[in-house]
């Protein structure tokens, strides 16, 4: 009797168009090399196996990196903890954005002035920005970056959230309810929350690849996972100087980054297409128009 | 004509009762943001007084004595209560004395001063030849919707977008500058002192990349609103009169479209100003973001509090001037019914 | 061109006179195949000519096709349709062969428009002086001109209409600059679609005379869409009927409206409310079939009272009924239209005995910062009463029914629901008082929850309001849903499988299930097509006179308040201008205003009484 959730009936429409297969199919090949990367890997990640910069070889087939440790190796190592830490920044930032701007948007008055004066602040400056701020008062720790990722996230989470809401409690159906005297609370839990799906399906995806994005930036420069451990961001960095030698060093794990961005991209736009008119309409339907806009969609 | 159809007011109100919205609206964004750079400075402020060390301890090194230590706290006035030493930085940055360097003993403000134009070029000259490619080429697409010229732009945005800085720069530089092709520069070779345009192939590959990086944006923005607008009910009225086609395209559909766009333009500024910093690392570039860098690794407190305020003051202006623009071109926001 | 084209003076008319200015021929419209279903009929058959000078009302619901024949007559049709044959002849020129090029020519100058919603189809960003002189500078035209075709479209003062923007003029100002617009090049033709809904009827009746006699100043032809018959009657002089993308009825507007040859139109008229007479409204069961699922034969039969055998075998021919040209496609067309009257039973409406005030609203006043919304309003709901509440938009009647129901807070002035006073705002008043005054609004599809099912939808309130077992739960709302003439089936359905008029029964039996006291509905058959909202009044009455319901029905629509309500209280501008009881407000007004209301709302001018 109950309906499959939203969620599940946006991603199965979403993963049936060209565009959400393949981006699925990218992002999800990108994952399986770096989830299982680590085991099947033909060296150790610090293991000195070649020359540095040395070309592709039968006993590296990418070659080697600066020091002459295989590139192959390091690049199947060193995109776990990258996504791992994009992946939670992501869904801390989101959460915790959710939750403020729907509370802002329901509650409204100070409450709201409150949460988003709060947002601006976090959002005056760059989310890079924000995150080397705290890199360079207490150090490059993973649980740092990942929170203050998370925390750069929040604010324009919440901004989408409570507009999305703010457009959701305007709808009848919501003041049907307040009518009645039923809390708040609860209105929020069973009427507000489960129409913010979509909105906040694509705005996982958008953040992931930002997540992504300043993790591996951040690593870059630096300020990550520091050396010795095989990392994307930091390995391009590393096998900068030796590009002309040995390109593989530098291509291998940014090609892998593009491909994981370019992959959640693709299929949060799918994703996006695939939630339009899910949430149920406002306006009487035209029956000529909508056959005639079914024909011709997508 | 009955009699309250002829005293009904109609159109902009007299001179004397007309409302100033963008004049107010500058007046009070401009505050709230004064308050937003102030919070901000305190956050930063507050953030530096989780060290574990101090500048006292960074400047004696290995030499700290607990009596040395003591002595050169109490001279930099760093034994005070917090909120006063806030307030003798907060002055001092009000009378443009941003503090010495602990990196290199410099004034700060000497130091960030010159590279602030240096980054303001890359920025700005990216932002306007990007927003330019991208609402030009958004027009375009939407005007041909649906055809191959436009699936292969939206596929091609679609897939740039999110990129990071670094990858495409990286990519840049492997085909022009460094494995196939060597028109550009690797890195660039500046002489302090010069200004950074008086050679501009330094210039193309970093700009080069912040354009890649913020041009799909802008393109599926545009788009988007420009297909919004070519499928309302004023742009079919316009084509019911007769209009011809690129009249609508241009007069009727494109205003209408730009005010959404606006934002995301804004936004895509404000996103440089992250973007910079990393490719001002990758290219050796002298501006504000290299300089944010070499002071995280140097832990160089008082630069980092100078660039972030800064980086701060630069986006509450371009965020209140998006405004006022969004303003000036929405009439029905500006002007309200009388 | 650069010289200034002349006004086409009423004697040029086209080399044959007998040649009509618009004639339209065996007009199809389809939707483009896609992968899911063939090429699919959206509008087929359609034939029909306009002398110039005359207006043809071009009639029907939701879904006929009206709209889409309107804009074919300028040569333009919706993404995913297209042209699937016929012609539309202006002055005997097929503008359907003409290229994109001429047609831009013929558009505006030859053939002009007038949309319905003049808020949206004016540019919001440009000038209005800018988008009226834009057709002067495509056609050909000058400023002098200007200024003559304002003045003719009833707006007096030009100057500070063109500095503004479209936002910044009221409706009916919008809509004459559209009459402007649309008349500007002294056009052959001009189709006008669905010009004065959602204005009120002052302005309506003010648009409506000035559309009238441009035309017959002019000798324009006119094609006038609509689904208010009323109206329709008002300003043409024929009338053809669509249902289902086909023109099943044909005629001069009196003889149709009088005797209609249709089913489907008797149909109508019987679902339309008389000012005059309170009488039952009468709904047709069913819906019309959507666009590419036509079932065999007449596409009315289903829903027919008149169907036989034979009307399911094909689609039947027209038949005509009469020499002046009134044909209708119903193979029984001649008897229908012989049935004179349309025979409308006068409703009973024993006036309820006097009793105790359930609602009384004394010296309520809102305001929102300095512009008052509300001022002083005092009224009673007796038990068991219906009270309508008639006014314009902005009139402040919407607010009132908030500040009853506890949605506005911000009002002084008292309240009192069974003898209690009633705190502003929801917080403040008791489960009995919320559960014993309930709402419906007027717009359908938000008023549910479209992530939730009937069954949950209707169950909020018990489960808020009572301690049920889940078994008691179900059978009441079960329950519910019969009584709403809805089967019990649907409480597992999700409110996007339903249509407009289902929805509202929904909302209507989510409302009583908890046994409320007090309705109050806001207007809420307004956003339904006459048939359904006759269905839906009539529901509401019955239900009203079984469960012993006060009602506080909000509308615009005077003739929907004969029907409905035993008292009326009009209202203007925030303040009272008449209350009493219907059968003497509607007949006898005493306030300037009220007077004014009646003398605009649009009439039959049939005797629509049971004479047969």
């Amino acid at each position: 009797m109950a309906r499959r959730p939203e969620a599940v009936v946006i991603l199965g429409r979403a993963v049936r168009t060209p565009r959400g297969a393949a981006g699925l199919v990218i992002a999800g090949c990108v994952i399986l090399a770096a989830a299982i990367g680590p085991a099947v890997a033909p060296y150790s990640a610090t293991q000195f196996v070649t020359s540095p910069f040395a070309r592709a070889s039968r006993a590296a087939w990418l070659g080697g990196d600066v020091l002459g440790r295989d590139v192959l190796t390091r690049t199947l190592d060193g995109g776990w903890e990258l996504l791992a830490m994009a992946a939670v920044a992501t869904a801390l930032g989101v959460i915790v954005g959710a939750v403020l701007g729907v509370m802002a948007a329901y509650y409204g008055g100070w409450w709201d002035s409150l949460i988003m004066r709060s947002v601006d602040v976090i959002l005056a400056f760059p989310q890079l920005v924000f995150a080397l701020l705290l890199v360079s008062i207490l150090g490059p720790k993973i649980w740092l970056i990942v929170l203050a990722v998370a925390i750069s996230h929040a604010p324009q989470v919440a901004r989408v959230a409570r507009a999305a809401a703010l457009d959701i409690s305007e709808r009848d159906f919501v003041k049907a309810m307040q009518i009645l005297g039923i809390p708040g609370r609860r209105i929020i839990r069973r009427d507000v929350l489960p129409n913010l799906t979509s909105v906040l399906m694509v705005e996982i995806g958008l953040r992931l690849t930002y997540s992504m994005l300043i993790i591996a930036g951040l690593s870059f420069l630096g300020f990550g996972l520091q050396p010795p451990t095989a990392s994307w961001g930091l390995m391009i960095n590393e096998n900068r100087v030796g590009m002309i030698a040995n390109p593989w060093g530098v291509l291998m794990p940014a090609i892998l980054i593009a491909l994981f961005t370019i992959g959640v991209n693709t299929f949060t736009d799918s994703v996006a297409r695939a939630s339009l008119g899910v949430g149920g309409r406002a306006t009487e339907p035209d029956p000529v128009l909508e056959l005639a806009v079914e024909g011709t969609a997508q | 004509m009955t009699a309250t159809e002829a005293t009904e007011r109609v159109g902009p109100p007299s001179r004397a009762a007309r409302p100033h919205p963008i004049r107010d609206t500058v007046i009070r964004r401009s505050l709230i943001g004064i308050l937003t750079l102030v919070l901000v400075s305190i956050l930063v402020f507050a953030a530096t007084q989780v060290l574990p060390g101090n500048a006292a301890s960074a400047v004696l090194l290995n030499t700290a004595t607990p009596a040395r230590l003591h002595a050169l706290e109490a001279q930099l006035g760093l034994n005070r209560p917090a909120p006063a030493q806030y307030w003798a930085w907060l002055t001092g940055v009000l009378h443009g004395n941003f503090g010495k360097s602990l990196a290199n003993g410099q004034p700060v403000g000497t130091l960030v001063g010159g590279r602030i134009v240096n980054s303001l070029v890359l920025v700005v000259l990216a932002g306007v030849i990007g927003t330019l490619i991208g609402v030009g080429l958004g027009v375009l697409a939407a005007a041909r919707r649906d055809s191959v010229f436009d699936h292969v732009l939206s596929v091609t945005a679609l897939a740039v977008t999110a990129l990071p800085e670094f990858v495409v720069a990286v990519v840049l530089v492997i085909f022009f500058a460094a494995v196939v092709f060597h028109w550009f520069p690797a890195v660039s070779v500046f002489v302090p002192g010069t200004a950074p345009w008086s050679n501009p192939r330094e210039l193309v590959l970093p700009v080069a990349t912040l354009i890649i990086v913020i041009v799909p944006y802008v393109f599926r923005m545009m788009r988007a609103s420009m297909i919004d607008a070519l499928e309302s009910d004023y742009v079919q009225m316009a084509q019911l009169k007769g209009v011809p086609r690129w009249r609508v395209l241009f007069l009727h559909a494109l205003p209408n479209a730009i005010a959404p766009t606006i934002q995301v333009i804004g936004l895509s500024f404000l996103y440089l100003a992250g973007g910079v910093v990393v490719v001002e690392y990758i290219f050796n570039y002298p501006g504000l973001g290299q300089a944010l860098v070499n002071a995280v690794s140097d832990r160089d407190i008082p630069q980092i509090q100078a660039i972030v305020l800064v980086l701060a003051a630069f986006y509450i202006f371009v965020n209140i001037l998006t405004d006022v623009i969004s303003l000036a071109v929405s009439p029905r926001r500006r002007l309200p019914r009388s | 061109m650069t010289a200034p084209s002349e006004d086409i003076p009423v004697t040029e008319l086209p080399a044959d006179p007998g040649t009509p200015r618009l004639a339209v021929e065996d007009l199809r419209i389809v939707m483009a195949p896609s992968r899911r279903r063939p090429e699919a009929d959206v509008v087929d058959e359609v034939s029909f000519t306009v002398q110039p000078g005359h207006v043809l009302g071009l009639v029907g619901e939701s879904g006929s096709g009206k709209t889409t024949v309107a804009l074919a007559l300028l040569g333009l049709v919706k993404r995913g349709l297209a042209i699937g044959g016929g012609k539309v002849l202006i002055d005997g020129q097929d503008i359907l062969s003409l290229s994109e090029h001429e047609l831009q020519k013929v558009r505006g100058k030859t053939v002009a428009y007038v949309p319905q919603d003049p808020g949206s189809a004016l540019n919001p960003v440009l000038k209005v002086g800018t988008q009226l002189r834009e057709v002067f500078a495509i056609h050909g035209g000058d400023a002098d001109r200007l200024t003559q075709v304002m003045a003719e479209a009833g707006l007096k003062d030009p100057g500070p209409i063109l500095a503004s923007y479209p936002h910044q003029l009221s409706g009916g100002q919008q809509q004459r600059v559209a009459l402007a617009m649309a008349f500007a090049c002294r056009p052959r033709l001009i189709v006008l679609d669905e010009p004065t809904t959602g204005l009120d009827v002052t302005t309506q009746r003010r648009v409506l005379d000035t559309v009238r006699g441009l035309c017959r100043t002019y000798q324009v032809a006119a094609v006038y869409i609509s689904h208010d018959l009323a109206v329709v009657a008002e300003i043409a002089d024929h009338v053809a009927v669509m249902y289902s993308g086909r023109l099943i009825e044909i005629g001069a507007a009196a003889e149709l409206f009088g005797s209609p040859a249709h089913p489907y139109t008797r149909g109508l008229m019987r679902a339309i409310p008389s000012l005059e007479m309170s009488h039952q409204l009468l709904g047709m069961a069913g819906s019309p079939p959507r666009p590419g699922n036509r079932p065999v034969g007449c596409s009315f039969q289903p829903r027919c009272e008149f169907a036989i055998a034979e009307c399911e075998l094909r689609e039947p021919p027209a038949v005509i009924v009469s020499d002046t040209g009134h044909a209708a496609r119903c193979v029984r067309a001649t008897e229908v239209a012989a049935l004179s009257g349309t025979a409308l039973l006068a409703r009973e409406r024993t006036a309820p005995p006097a009793e105790e005030a359930v609602l009384t609203i004394s010296g309520v006043s809102v305001s929102y910062t300095n512009k008052p919304v509300l001022r002083e309003i005092s009224l009673d709901v007796g038990a068991r009463k219906a009270v309508a509440i008639v006014g314009t938009s902005g009139s402040g009647k919407t607010t009132l029914a908030r500040c009853v129901v506890g949605l506005h807070k911000d009002w002084t002035g008292t309240i009192t629901f069974g003898g209690k006073e009633l705190k502003p705002g929801v917080r403040g008043r008791t489960q009995d008082q919320l559960r014993k005054i309930q709402f419906v609004a007027q717009n359908p599809y938000g008023s549910l929850n479209p992530r939730q099912t009937i069954g949950q939808i209707i169950g909020h309130p018990l489960s808020h309001f009572t301690k049920l077992s889940a078994r008691e739960r179900d059978r009441r709302i079960g329950d519910a849903l019969t009584s709403v003439a809805l089967r019990e089936s649907f409480a597992t359905r999700y409110p996007d499988e339903l249509s407009g008029g289902e929805r509202q029964r929904v909302a209507l039996a989510r409302a009583l299930v908890v046994d409320p006291e007090l309705l109050v509905c806001d207007e809420i058959t307004s956003a339904l097509d006459v048939s359904v909202q006759a269905a839906i009044v009539e529901l509401l009455l019955r239900l009203q006179a079984e469960r012993g319901l006060a009602l506080l029905f909000i509308t615009h629509n005077l003739p929907l308040v004969r029907s409905i309500a035993d008292d009326v209280t009009v209202i203007s501008a925030g303040e009272i201008c008449e209350r009493g009881p219907v059968t003497q407000v509607l007949t006898a007004p005493s306030h300037a205003y009220t007077r004014q209301l009646l003398a605009d709302v649009p009439a039959f001018g049939v005797d629509q009484s049971d004479t047969g």
